[in-house]
């Protein structure tokens, strides 16, 4: 079995592919036949995925490579392959299992939707383009993947394609993130001609192994770096970050399982995979792009952590919350924890996941709310999902002990205290630890506790953009039964069903079981993913470090519950600091900022471009036409004095070369060969003036 | 297989006679015979020929004006199959976009005839031949059966494309007085030892023949005459523009310009980048910036092909010539060429779709599309992908192994050059965005979706960029052999 695992695992992402395919060609129509498809895809490719993980835990340091030749072009062969490690295993297991709760909460989710087939013929294609990124092992084969992942992102954004915000925030996603993408083309370009090969392992020929680094020398600044810019579009970084909370537009299993499990995680995952370019020539452990690294992370995190404090949809806030994770990844990347990085990607794969489907839940519950000032007391109303929707939001806040999120963010910023060059960002990340705590704090407040606080018409809270026929699915199921009231009843919200509510369940599970195996006590996925044996030391369990956390963490947590116990419709911090609250709110008006420069810029280059054709370059044209006319009519006009005008008249054919040139313009093809022959003569004689 | 060549060359003009005497309601039909038969000789032809063998194959000779050295010369290496391929592809494509009257089809059946011509040709004279008898055709298809403006655009596109040609016509008979020959191969030899012409009058011979390619691809700022043209042309006439004849500067460029003036045009490296460059990023901001649907094709197509020059200054251009990056660099462009042509032709298919249906082709004058025709959408958006270079389609292999040979040839022109596949997806995604997305418009609400015969034409197409974007191997093996000849001159 073993074996097999490691000969066939490039299987992982061509089942979901396969799925997907056949959804799209036969089971349009078939519902049940579509999620049937697409939830065996998934389990398959689960199970593919446990066996390879488990592959990679029974042969430790092995590492599975399979690598074949796409093409050939000349004498060249451009070769791409597959490669199974522990970093790539343990992705594996987190997308596929993640992937498929999501699957299962999206068959309640999107049940009275008419495009509930191309719903999951584009999530399993989605799930093939992610796997694919996980196990290439090409650097060209990552970059192809990681373009089809952009596509079904942008695909799924824009899935509910007659809403015009959906559609606009699917096209701003995909050329945001092709702004990165093509500095993370120029990148492999540059390490295509610094080593000649794109494949990451090929028996000491590839180019994060010996011979390729040694190949890339002092060029690896730049190619890092370039290859990060692709990083920092995908994973939502400071300064293209902005596209990631408009797609919140796509519906919310989308979110969760592209906008906040996997596919943004995919810049922190590359990163981690060409790692030895970023810390090639490292001095200590620094290096100048791991510099780069670091800082971006510490601006997106903190940034995002204050912007999610000012907001009021209950997707944006966690769509902000994921950005600051991911902040604080790439931080820990950058400060030389890569285990410790990928271990919260995984951790946050699960608790995020658990938070968006609750967010799910809610929405779906509250006839398509997503405003979380408007709800409120929906503890005693939907139990599992609060209890549930708790155990995320414990374990994004980093509370410890038992939830995966608090040992995860532990580890990372013990790697950031120890980084040489700067003591700066452990502290600016220790505040980022309050701020995450306390922005929890308020939206679990606001959902759950107190009242309810939206007793007003719904007309005027419904989401933009969706009109009430344009309702989907989940609308449909609540509010099916009572017909559409145009009024808020409490009453009608009541828990989802089990297929979305099990999910749910098995996802909290995940984000408390994984931190059996995240103590530090017993290290034992940070030394899978790092290559080494684990130990265990209960001593490391209590560190002084985690103290400061626990407290930041409790300190946070107190604070939310001080500011927003009594919270009404009108957020207590915009009561206290309005203005500090607009800046927040309108997310540091960034994208204003970038709507009035970089994109008012490029459209007036488009209109320029557009108008030097039609009038300089086209003007140009004519007026070299129209020189010829005048040169035309000037000599018609000396011939017309100089020489006889009788003549002239008589002949009454001869009117110059101004007609003749207007002759040609009218198109006269028995013009052409005449205009052959001149030319041909005045060459001869051009060329027998020469002789 | 001797004659195979000819065969192909006379088949289509016979067409053109059969048309031109048929009754106008089967004209079409006889025209797509004759295409359809043109294309199994073009199969044919690949089947005799032999991929790893190196020169021109099934070539056949005969004398024809022994006075001035003329002779009638056809042959093919991989780069003339695969346009012959390319052309043999495109005009059924183009034939069953569209109805046509007999007289139309009969023009283009001459051009495809000219098209082979031109692809197979290995002298001047006749090479010449076939290129300008592709002209007339192009000009009066235009001229008759083209849209507004018909008569501005087609003189235009006359006298541009005549203009270069006289210039061209004068260099080579500069370079037939000096050196007495006419054939390629000959002069090809002759380059390499030394400049044909010395001088100033290789820099005018030069000159003449740069401007007669570069008016033909078109190259910035020789370009003026291509949206006009191709905007106004009838939808078919616009796939064979975009797809076969825009190749003939490309493929000039090739033939004859690389290897006869490997000086002059590494002299002029920087320059001619330079004018790459802008070709592929004006014109992708000024595609972004129209709101006719087929004017934003056009100026794509001038992006695209910017590409393919792009490639070629590269190779011609860098100092230092690594074997690898320049089988990159022409690999990138054969298969651009080829890729272009496709795309492009069912970009201009999908935009005459759209036009047919809704009676016009304003990029506003659509909406909510996805809800109404959610096949055309859904197929239209494929070939969009393909052409914004999205890996898995046809058009992202070309692009990349151009964009890998020239960076390392030409870094900073080919870093500059990647804003132009920034600019052409922002395009796109804007097309894609206003003509499929939003709520249903009342104006769009009778359009039928794709028809049975509609999708019999575009559903293979669409196979061939799947397959090419997959698996591409079978492309290159067309002409992998003529890319390693190729770089040898360069080395």
């Amino acid at each position: 079995m073993t074996s097999w695992t490691a000969a066939n695992f490039w299987l992982i992402p061509l089942l979901p592919l396969a799925a997907s395919l056949l959804i799209l060609g036969f089971a349009k129509s078939h519902r049940g036949v579509a999620i049937g498809l697409a939830v065996i895809g998934q389990l398959t490719t689960l199970s593919i995925s446990i066996a390879a993980f488990a592959w990679t835990l029974g042969t430790p340091g092995a590492r599975g490579v399979q690598n074949f030749t796409w093409f050939t072009f000349g004498e060249q062969a451009v070769r791409i392959g597959c490669v199974l490690d522990p970093l790539a295993a343990a992705m594996l297991v987190m997308i596929t299992l993640v992937g498929l709760c999501i699957f299962v909460f999206s068959k309640g989710y999107m049940a009275g939707d008419k495009d509930f087939s191309r719903f999951f013929a584009y999530l399993s294609f989605f799930s093939a383009a992610m796997l694919g990124v996980v196990i290439a092992n090409s650097l060209l084969l990552l970059f192809v993947c990681w373009e089809l992942v952009g596509l079904a992102s942008y695909l799924l954004i824009g899935f509910w394609i007659h809403k015009p915000s959906a559609a606009a925030a699917a096209k701003k996603a995909f050329i945001t993130t092709r702004i990165g993408d093509l500095g993370f083309f120029l990148g492999l370009l540059w390490l295509y001609r610094s080593t000649g090969t794109l494949l990451f392992y090929d028996n000491g020929n590839g180019c994060l192994e010996s011979a390729g680094l040694l190949a890339i020398g002092s060029s690896s600044t730049f190619i890092a770096l370039l290859i990060f810019s692709g990083a920092v579009g995908k994973s939502g970084q400071f300064p293209l970050h902005v596209w990631l909370p408009d797609a919140m537009e796509g519906p919310t299993p989308v979110s969760a399982l592209i906008h906040a499990a996997t596919m943004v995680a995919a810049g922190v995952f590359l990163v981690a995979r060409v790692y030895p370019i970023f810390s090639l020539g490292a001095i200590d452990g620094v290096t100048p792009s791991l510099t780069v690294v670091v800082w971006v992370g510490v601006i997106t995190a903190l940034m995002a952590s204050l912007i999610a404090i000012a907001q009021a949809d209950i997707k944006r806030i966690l769509a902000y919350s994921t950005v600051s994770q991911l902040g604080l990844m790439m931080v820990s990347l950058g400060v030389g924890g890569v285990a410790a990085g990928i271990m919260h990607l995984l951790a946050h794969g699960f608790f995020k996941a658990l938070l968006f489907l609750g967010s799910g839940s809610v929405i779906h519950a509250s006839h398509h709310e997503q405003d979380i000032r408007k709800m409120g007391g929906l503890r005693k109303l939907m139990p599992v999902t609060f209890v549930t929707y708790a155990i995320g939001m414990m374990a994004l806040s980093g509370v410890p002990l038992f939830f995966a999120g608090a040992w995860t963010k532990e580890e990372v910023l013990h790697a950031t205290a120890h980084w040489p060059k700067s003591q700066a960002p452990y502290f600016l990340m220790l505040a980022g630890v309050v701020l995450t705590a306390l922005y929890m704090t308020r939206q679990m407040i606001y959902v759950f506790y107190g009242s309810q606080r939206r007793n007003i018409d719904l007309q005027s809270v419904r989401p933009e953009g969706l009109e009430p026929a344009e309702s989907n699915a989940a609308e449909n199921i609540s509010a099916g039964r009572t017909g559409h009231s145009p009024m808020f009843r409490p009453e009608s919200i009541h828990e989802s069903p089990p297929v979305m509510t099990r999910p749910l369940i098995v996802l909290a599970i995940c984000t408390i079981g994984l931190s059996a195996v995240l103590t530090p006590a017993w290290p034992w996925l940070h030394d899978y993913l790092s290559g080494e044996s684990a130990h265990f030391d209960f001593a490391q369990l209590i560190q002084p470090m985690l103290f400061i956390s626990l407290a930041l963490v409790a300190g946070g947590i107190a604070l939310g519950v001080l500011i927003y116990r009594r919270a009404g419709l009108t957020d207590p911090l915009q009561q206290a600091q309005p203005a500090l609250f607009r800046f927040l709110e309108n997310k540091m008006w960034l994208d204003e900022l970038y709507a009035h420069t970089v994109i008012a810029l490029s459209k007036a280059a488009a209109r320029v471009s557009n108008w030097m054709d039609r009038f300089v370059w086209d003007g140009l044209v004519r007026a070299v036409g129209g020189i010829g006319r005048f040169l035309g009519s000037f000599s018609a006009g000396v011939d017309e004095r100089g020489i006889n005008a009788v003549v002239d008249e008589s002949v009454g054919g001869a009117r110059g070369l101004g007609r003749l040139m207007s002759r040609f313009h009218s198109g006269q093809v028995q013009l052409y060969l005449g205009a052959v022959a001149v030319a041909v003569l005045a060459l001869l004689l051009f060329y027998a003036w020469l002789a | 297989m001797a004659g195979l060549i000819t065969a192909l060359i006379l088949l289509p003009l016979v067409g053109a006679l059969f048309v031109s005497a048929s009754r106008p309601n089967s004209a079409r039909g006889i025209a797509l015979g004759f295409t359809v038969l043109s294309g199994v000789i073009a199969f044919l032809l690949w089947r005799n020929f032999d991929s790893a063998a190196a020169g021109m194959q099934l070539v056949e000779r005969h004398p024809w004006i022994p006075s001035i050295g003329a002779e009638y010369l056809v042959g093919i290496d991989g780069l003339s199959l695969l346009l012959v391929i390319l052309t043999s592809l495109v005009f059924p494509f183009a034939l069953l976009a569209q109805r046509l009257s007999g007289g139309a089809c009969a023009l283009l059946l001459v051009m495809q005839a000219a098209l082979y011509g031109t692809f197979t040709a290995q002298n001047f004279i006749l090479w010449f031949l076939f290129y300008e008898m592709s002209l007339i055709p192009g000009f009066l298809l235009i001229k008759i059966w083209g849209g507004e403006n018909r008569d501005r655009a087609a003189t235009k596109f006359f006298l541009y494309t005549f203009l270069g040609s006289v210039a061209m016509l004068l260099a080579f008979l500069g370079i037939y007085f000096a050196k007495g020959t006419f054939d390629f191969a000959k002069l090809a030899e002759l380059a390499r030892s030394g400049p044909l012409l010395s001088g100033k009058l290789g820099w005018i011979a030069f000159a003449g023949i740069f401007l007669g390619l570069a008016v033909k691809v078109p190259l910035f700022p020789f370009h003026t005459w291509l949206p006009d043209a191709y905007e106004t042309a009838p939808t078919g006439v616009s796939m064979v523009l975009t797809g076969v004849l825009s190749k003939m500067g490309v493929y000039g460029f090739i033939r004859l310009l690389l290897p006869l003036f490997p000086r002059e045009i590494h002299a002029l490296g920087p320059w001619l980048l330079g004018l790459a460059v802008c070709s592929i990023v004006f014109a992708s901001l000024a595609a972004w910036a129209q709101s006719d649907l087929k004017r934003m094709v056009a100026y794509l197509s001038i992006n695209h092909l910017g590409y393919c020059l792009l490639g070629l200054f590269a190779v011609s251009a860098a100092t230092a010539r690594p074997a690898v990056e320049l089988q990159a660099a022409l690999s990138g462009v054969f298969l651009q060429i080829f890729n272009h042509g496709i795309t492009a032709a069912a970009l201009f298919y999908f935009v005459g779709l759209l036009e047919e249906r809704r009676g016009s082709r304003g990029i506003h004058d659509f909406g909510g599309l996805m809800q109404r025709t959610p096949l055309l959408c859904g197929w239209m958006s494929v070939a969009m992908f393909s052409s914004l270079g999205l890996p898995g389609l046809n058009g992202f292999i070309g692009e990349f192994l151009i964009f890998k040979g020239a960076f390392a040839l030409a870094a900073v022109a080919t870093a500059v050059a990647v804003l132009g596949l920034l600019f052409t997806a922002v395009t796109f995604l804007r097309a894609m965005q206003l003509l499929f997305s939003g709520p249903r418009t009342e104006s769009c609400s009778t359009l039928p979706d794709l028809l049975r015969r509609e999708k019999l034409v575009i559903v293979p197409v669409t196979l061939l960029m799947f397959a090419i974007g997959i698996a591409p191997q079978f492309v290159f093996n067309i002409f992998n052999t003529t890319v390693i000849q190729m770089t040898r001159l360069f080395v």
